[in-house]
């Protein structure tokens, strides 16, 4: 008798214990349940920046980059400076060019943008931009420029890793910081895999290249697109057709810069190889 | 005119992206996890003795459990100091974005702080209540509302604290484990950077973060009970060297199974990866390498001896230095190492940190020192020894 009422007993407690445990392993799989519903409520698009005359849900914008056409002449990378407050060295950009050059009988390209040393040094300060003559007596099979900027992914990861919620995805694509709200932890500049992102030392927050979303809204073009002597970039809205850019995306074999990571660039490139990532 | 530009850049070579220049997460970053690793670790050395029931931990599960409180509360400074806007730091909370691996930090580190604070409490009450009746002057207030109005010590009363301390420390084990897991996975699930984009790196860094916790322990142990000329207890030492011994053999196995992978697989980029551990990485991984190896060299030998030596003390702080010495090596090398592999995979940068500056070698060592000035404050303000006679019970 004694035994069974042991067993009985011990029968009870670990029932209990049980039944805490369960309620506990509930209420964690209750908060999962809720925070999957709160990832589906917050991923939504927050609410649209009221810019007058501008409906984000009318566009979808996008760029392209006729890279053959591209002659390295920076103006891109010192408008761009200008138009959008980006500080003058060579540490932080909204948009850069690389370079690329297949000396003779090498296999691997030898790659410099706009701030490497010798670049900044021929250019003569950090405010200005050019690229130096190295290759003058070299003996080069093939030489190109790539222009980058922000890709504005389809999946963007730095939306996706941003913890406050500051950056997000505009419904016309674009992917926005509302740099008033930005903790500046840098997150996003980590999980960008382009390199597009940075902290503005002077802000504290992060920054990147937003297509000049306060010129795209006005009917105006980027400025990098506008001053590009050769129409190396073009920006335009998809929703139209007959836009150059769909013309562009459409009738060339455009690529993006590393489609392996999901993200879903939105910057179609033609005239760049296997080197260019 | 050039060299100032580039002053405050880290020096590269191959291609880099512009902005690559300025590294990210530097090292405030590598101080943050070794913290809250030092934290999971004390705590298990606590559970030890409260969940698993393991007496030789006794004298310290007190100890450990004060020092893990005090290492928890320096841990959201490392980052805080690191935010570019700090004061805006409670939006990730208030607001958090919830597909961001970070967003739940501040719940998870919170929940985590409830529970030890709660453990201590009740692990610490009868003691409080002591306390309160004894202590004199602006103490006794202070040592009043620690009971939370809870003065009854009666033996019925007691064993409510014990199994209330016990229940606590189960429902600890999965947070500790899940807060510094949690923390590997911040760096593991992002895939721009290949040095990091691992599924191992939340379970390296828990094992890790266990290795250099226990070690912090022993070292602990051994430095505070000789100050307060209080004999050593052999169990004890050796519980631990078993402990340490078992956490780092599990945990070099699958840093090497990380290696491996990643060369056996040697997946577009390998050869700058290969100059990464050749460069810039170098030292880091020569001296997580050669502590660990060491360390696992003299444990191995402490766990295998049947008869104590007379320096085996010695040995095993010797053997727990080199541990916290290599975990603290991993965390750069892990950290810093995956900044200084260029996500263009055509580059390498270098990492040089400031002295002073508010990301410096000087903060760095205020958030990694200060935790010990808190402890030993904290220790004072509530014991944790044991009565002499009651440790040999």
């Amino acid at each position: 008798m004694d035994k069974d009422d042991n067993t009985t007993k011990e029968r009870r407690e670990f029932l209990r214990l049980l039944g805490g445990a369960v309620a506990l392993g509930g209420a964690a799989f209750g908060l999962n349940a809720l925070i999957g519903e709160a990832i589906a409520s917050v991923a939504a698009v927050p609410s649209e920046p009221a810019i007058a005359g501008y409906d984000w849900t009318k566009h979808r914008w996008a760029f392209a980059v006729a890279g053959e056409r591209c002659i390295g002449c920076l103006r891109c990378v010192e408008a761009c400076k200008l138009e959008n407050d980006v500080a003058l060295d060579p540490n932080h950009f909204r948009t850069w060019v690389e370079r690329y050059a297949y000396l003779e009988g090498a296999r691997e390209p030898r790659i410099d943008s706009q701030s490497d040393p010798r670049d900044v040094a021929a250019a003569g300060s950090g405010g200005e931009y050019r690229f130096d003559d190295r290759y003058r007596d070299a003996q080069v099979d093939q030489a190109f420029f790539v222009p980058k900027l922000c890709n504005q992914c389809e999946h963007p990861p730095c939306v996706e890793v941003c913890p406050t919620g500051a950056t997000f995805k505009a419904r016309d694509g674009v992917v926005l910081i509302d740099q008033t709200y930005c903790i500046g932890c840098q997150y996003c500049v980590q999980a960008c895999p382009y390199g597009a992102r940075y902290l503005d030392p002077r802000k504290g927050v992060a920054d990147k290249c937003t297509w000049c979303y306060h010129r795209i809204t006005k009917g105006l073009e980027p400025a990098c697109v506008e001053i590009c002597p050769t129409h190396a970039r073009i920006f335009g809205d998809l929703n139209d057709p007959e836009a150059e850019v769909s013309r562009f995306i459409r009738s060339r074999r455009v690529e993006v810069l590393k489609p392996e990571t999901g993200n879903g660039p939105q910057v179609f490139y033609t005239g760049i190889n296997k080197d260019v990532s | 005119m050039t060299p100032d530009l580039f002053a405050h850049a880290a020096p590269y070579v191959g291609y880099v992206y512009p902005n690559e220049t300025v590294i990210p997460w530097s090292l405030l970053i590598v101080v943050y996890p070794y913290i809250t690793g030092l934290v999971a670790g004390a705590f298990i050395v606590s559970s030890l003795y409260h969940v698993f029931g393991m007496q030789q931990f006794r004298p310290i599960a007190r100890f450990a459990l004060l020092t893990a409180l005090c290492f928890l509360l320096f841990a959201p400074l490392s980052l805080l100091i690191h935010l570019g806007r700090p004061e805006r730091a409670l939006h990730a909370v208030l607001t958090p974005h919830w597909t961001s691996a970070m967003a739940a930090f501040g719940y998870i580190a919170l929940f985590y702080l409830v529970v030890l604070a709660l453990e201590i409490w009740f692990a610490f009450r009868a003691d409080i209540v002591a306390m309160a009746r004894s202590a004199r002057g602006a103490l006794r207030p202070f040592y009043r509302a620690l009971t939370l109005g809870s003065d009854d010590v009666s033996p019925n009363a007691l064993a409510w604290d014990h199994s209330w301390a016990r229940a606590l420390a189960i429902i600890g084990i999965p947070s500790a484990a899940g807060l510094h897991g949690y923390v590997g996975f911040i760096f593991g699930s992002l895939k721009s950077r290949e040095w990091w984009s691992s599924d191992l790196m939340p379970i390296i860094f828990l094992l890790s973060a266990i290795v250099s916790g226990v070690a912090l322990l022993a070292i602990l142990y051994v430095a505070v009970w000789k100050a307060r000329r209080v004999e050593l207890e052999r169990d004890c030492l050796g519980g631990l060297a078993k402990v340490m011994w078992a956490f780092l053999t599990v945990t070099l196995v699958v840093e090497a199974l990380e290696y491996v992978e990643m060369f056996y697989r040697a997946r577009e980029g390998i050869g700058t990866i290969e100059h990464l551990i050749e460069g810039p990485l170098r030292s880091g991984l020569l001296i997580q390498a050669l502590c660990s190896v060491v360390a696992f060299a003299v444990l191995s030998a402490l766990v295998a001896r049947k008869t104590p030596g007379a320096r085996d003390v010695g040995w095993l702080v010797f053997s727990a230095s080199l541990l916290m010495i290599a975990v603290l090596a991993m965390r750069w090398n892990v950290v810093i190492g995956g900044q200084e592999l260029s996500k263009t995979m055509k580059g390498l940068l270098t990492y040089r940190p400031e002295l002073l500056g508010r990301e410096g070698i000087l903060t760095s060592l205020f958030l990694l020192f200060g935790p010990l000035f808190a402890l030993w404050l904290l220790a004072r303000l509530l014991p944790p020894w044991l009565p002499p006679r009651a440790a040999s019970v």
